[in-house]
């Protein structure tokens, strides 16, 4: 059973949260310590990120590179807005595919959840457009660009 | 299935994607689906194409007009598509437990 959760909330906003068993401040360091990242931001098995920069400071630059090892890539370029250790980060990212997808302006909480921690990424988009190509058909369950990428996609976070 | 693969491809652009969104709501021109993307009619012709060629959307023609539609099979291409997407940010936060445990076995290592 899944412990993910996606759901859309008011025109533009788009949000997962997702339960894990150690403390926010591991959570925290994995979303934004580069040896830690290039561990599990990867998409689909085979892929790697071969580049991993992320300046956990507010306007720091975020650039992930994933490289599918037969001559297959894209990346993503962000900035660092705000962060509280090892609380909430906000952060804009946009994927280059290679052209910019929309600006998504990311929000993630790491709330104590017992010994664990209770993740929350709220996603806004610049517009109801935008989230809809985020969203297609049964769209509650999707999320996109900003997450994956297959043949074409892959993760950020 | 054919729709599938190459539809992939067709599904990995956003406007691409937005464009279905739309058309799962009915038929369209060109104009009508320009006008919400603020994109020119040439850029927008240019995703159709592709979207064509995929096998995602299918034409009409009734007089001058050629109204797009959903071809059938879209609708499940991209049900297909959102959930691999779906998948994989499970797979990564599958990986991020394992890290995590990783961690925490770190720092039981340095404190013994």
């Amino acid at each position: 059973m899944s412990k993910l959760t996606l759901k859309t909330e008011g025109d533009t906003q788009i949000i997962v949260t997702r339960r894990f068993a150690a403390p926010p401040k591991a959570v925290y360091r994995a979303h934004t310590e580069p040896n830690l990242i290039q561990k599990w931001l990867l998409g689909p098995e085979g892929w790697t990120m071969p580049v991993c920069i992320s300046e956990p400071t507010p306007g720091g630059m975020i650039r992930y590179e994933w490289s599918n090892g037969k001559g297959g890539g894209f990346y993503l370029t962000g900035e660092y807005v705000e962060l509280e250790p090892y609380s909430r980060i906000v952060h804009i990212e946009r994927m280059h595919l290679p052209e910019p997808t929309p600006d998504n302006h990311v929000e993630t909480r790491f709330d104590p959840d017992g010994a664990g921690t209770l993740m929350t990424m709220r996603m806004t988009l610049p517009d109801t457009q935008t989230r809809a190509a985020m969203l297609a058909t049964g769209m509650e369950r999707g999320m996109e660009a900003s997450y994956v990428r297959l043949e074409g996609m892959v993760p950020n976070g | 299935m054919d729709v599938l693969d190459g539809g992939f491809a067709a599904l990995a652009d956003p406007t691409r994607r937005a464009i279905l969104a739309r058309l799962a709501q009915g038929e369209a021109t060109v104009m009508e689906l320009a006008r919400p993307f603020q994109m020119s009619q040439p850029a927008i012709s240019q995703h159709l194409k592709v979207l064509e060629d995929a096998g995602l959307i299918v034409r009409r023609a009734e007089g001058a007009r050629r109204p797009r539609r959903l071809a059938k099979g879209a609708l499940d291409a991209m049900e297909q598509w959102l959930a691999m997407l779906r998948r994989t940010l499970e797979q990564n936060y599958d990986r991020l437990d394992q890290v995590l445990a990783d961690m925490q076995e770190d720092t039981k290592g340095e404190s013994q």
